[in-house]
């Protein structure tokens, strides 16, 4: 899923110093599963700008709701119904449902309520960790299934760099060296072989290195 | 001018069984402050941020929360999931300027106990210090 985490408070009501009435609108996707955009957080917000302008002898008023999601323009329409009752949007979405208000609703002051952070997965209760880039061109079939991209500090390509201790990475003692995990996985699996291949230069344009990317699916398409 | 907090005060069952037992009448004579308003609540661990936020919205000067001991929870884990929900509020409140202390998280044994008067006064004296809540309260 995507990561995110709540966005400082300050921060937010800096965005919203001027806005008297706020839609604060959370998604029922990722952000709900790693608690920083569901419909608990949207009350959990609003009710803390409620109490920031109040403390600013600010007057305000608060709409909130949680849509399916905010990646898809049929979702974003049903945002229609709050037309004129608010001054601006705090999504609690992804930056992807900041930026599909922005692109659906060119009128409309959009802010960012949380920091979207990475792929990743549930470590343990209340801890998310990366485990994926979205690199565009995906390696793991070489890698005995973990990411050298989002998991290695240098997203080396043959690794590892030779400054792992006792399996930690050198650039964070609290990391594993993904590399060392996966020399161990391809052992234990019988695929060591695949260590000796030198992984050639990699093109980079799927990363996003060439421009902001977009996936066509021509049996989809209408 | 003299000021007589508003304290909200959320409270499991067992950490309150003492307000049961003496009746409102009993606990003032304990000494028991006339600022702080009882919640009671099957387990602190029940509690929303949101309810605790809404008592500074209707013009709470301060909050706390009584649980059992951390690691002798009535419901195992119900007051150490409590405690973490204050502490998020104490960080929440610090970003936006106002006191964390505004905020507490009580630990206290179970049943009838002496504590539970104590906790009530400290929060009592803390925000009489402290003075009135910076959010108005009221507007929404
Ligand atoms: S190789 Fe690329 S697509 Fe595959 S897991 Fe790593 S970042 Fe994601
Ligand atoms: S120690 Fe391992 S994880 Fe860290 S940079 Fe080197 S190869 Fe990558």
């Amino acid at each position: 899923m995507i990561i995110a985490e709540r966005k400082p408070l300050n921060e937010i009501m800096n965005m919203v110093q001027d806005a008297k009435r706020i839609l604060v609108l959370g998604c029922r996707g990722c952000v709900t599963v790693c608690s920083a955009g569901g419909e608990r957080e949207v009350e959990i917000l609003a009710s803390l700008i409620r109490l920031g302008k109040q403390k600013a002898g600010q007057e305000v008023s608060t709409i909130e709701a949680t849509l399916v999601r905010q990646c898809d323009k049929e979702y974003i329409d049903s945002i229609d119904q709050w037309d004129g009752q608010y001054d601006a949007i705090v999504s609690m979405a992804c930056g992807v449902g900041v930026n599909f208000i922005a692109n659906l609703r060119p009128m409309v002051k959009v802010y960012p309520g949380v920091n979207t952070s990475s792929f990743g997965g549930s470590a343990e209760q209340g801890v998310w960790s990366e485990q994926c880039a979205g690199c565009g061109n995906c390696i793991l079939h070489l890698t005995g299934g973990l990411c050298p991209v989002a998991r290695c500090a240098k997203s080396l390509m043959n690794g590892p760099c030779g400054g792992s201790v006792d399996g930690r990475c050198e650039i964070h003692k609290e990391v594993p060296c993904i590399w060392q995990a996966i020399h161990d996985k391809l052992v234990r699996i019988d695929k060591a072989d695949q260590l000796a291949a030198i992984a050639p230069i990699r093109d980079w344009s799927t990363a996003g290195h060439g421009g902001p990317r977009k996936t066509m699916r021509n049996d989809l398409t209408v | 001018m003299s000021f007589t907090p508003n304290i909200q005060a959320f409270c499991c069952h067992y950490t309150s069984q003492q307000t049961l037992a003496e009746g409102p009448q009993g606990l003032l004579a304990d000494g028991f402050p006339k600022s702080v308003t009882i919640h009671r609540l099957v387990c602190t661990g029940k509690l929303e941020v949101s309810t605790l936020l809404k008592a500074f919205e209707d013009g709470a000067d301060g909050v706390y929360v009584a649980g059992c001991p951390a690691d002798k929870c009535h419901n195992l884990m119900g007051s150490q999931r409590a405690a973490k929900r204050v502490g998020a509020i104490k960080k929440a409140l610090a970003e936006l300027g106002v006191e964390p202390e505004r905020i507490e998280m009580y630990h206290l044994e179970r049943g009838f106990h002496p504590d539970f008067v104590k906790a009530a006064q400290e929060m009592d004296e803390r925000i009489t210090t402290l003075g009135p809540s910076p959010f108005q309260g009221g507007t929404k």
